[in-house]
């Protein structure tokens, strides 16, 4: 399988990311699922300058999610694929069912949302889209490093 | 006469504040530089943080790492501001060299500042 985690992590592209994770995984590729990023060049050229040379970037709207998917998932190549929110990554489920497993690395304090764990802050709308996703048989745990462990997602309710 | 520069550190935990201290402490020069951490905030967040340091002079700000939020958010701010510059790998060095050289232009300075601190890595 060529995606090797699927993460919402609203820093996006940061040193948890490609280092923390990155390099246990021996990912060689990020796909930012971002409309945001995916239609702005110099966005994506900042993100360009800040990761390593040997990391490949790909920046993708959500509507272009279903159409890339088949390709993902025959690419040898091992990826991240990363949303910066929940809703993101629900549509990313989506699109490119299945998805066996979805981590939840930083969603910070925002208005409207609580803490769950010192790195996870979740609206309640967010928590009910994640039990959706955990009710069509994708994992979701709340993880920052490889190193720490896993909290399931009722943990967090 | 014009605002004088100053430098704004940002940098993962508590790695700025360390850093803006023993910069204070060796050179004896205070009131020159601002620590600015990342910890606990998204994207937003840092963002807010850093524009709140650098304030509306000219600056220089120092980040840890170019693959990184504080980079991120410390770029994304010197798009909007031609009188703020960036540059990364912050080390002592480059601190105590910085906050003797207020007159300097931004981009001068930071020129100025990514010299040194590269002339300060030895190999033994």
């Amino acid at each position: 399988m060529a995606i090797v985690l699927h993460r919402v992590d609203d820093r996006l592209v940061h040193g948890q990311v490609v280092i923390g994770w990155g390099r246990p995984l021996g990912a060689t590729r990020i796909i930012l699922v971002d409309d945001q990023v995916a239609a702005s060049d110099w966005e994506q050229e900042l993100y360009r300058m800040g990761v390593p040379p040997e990391l490949e970037l790909e920046f993708v709207p959500v509507a272009a999610v279903a159409g890339n998917a088949p390709g993902w998932a025959v690419d040898p190549r091992p990826a991240i694929l990363l949303t910066g929110d929940v809703a993101t990554m629900a549509a990313v489920c989506r699109a490119a069912a299945p998805v066996g497993q979805v981590n939840l690395g930083g969603l910070h304090h925002k208005p409207g949302r609580t803490e769950r764990l010192p790195y996870i802050f979740l609206s309640e709308d967010d928590y009910h889209v994640l039990e959706g996703l955990a009710a069509t048989g994708t994992s979701v745990t709340a993880q920052d490093l490889p190193t720490s462990a896993p909290v399931a997602l009722g943990a967090l309710r | 006469m014009s605002e004088p520069l100053h430098g704004v550190v940002v940098a993962h935990g508590a790695l700025a504040p360390a850093l803006v201290g023993e910069t204070e402490r060796i050179s004896g020069r205070t009131g020159v530089l601002q620590a600015v951490s990342n910890s606990d905030c998204g994207r937003e967040e840092i963002e807010q943080r850093v524009a709140d340091a650098v304030g509306n002079g000219p600056a220089v700000i120092f980040v840890d790492m170019p693959c990184g939020s504080c980079f991120f958010a410390a770029m994304r701010l010197g798009r909007q501001r031609p009188d703020v510059k960036v540059v990364t790998g912050v080390n002592l060095p480059m601190l105590l060299d910085f906050v003797n050289q207020q007159a300097l232009p931004p981009a001068e300075s930071a020129g100025r500042a990514a010299g040194k601190g590269a002339d300060a890595i030895r190999q033994g």
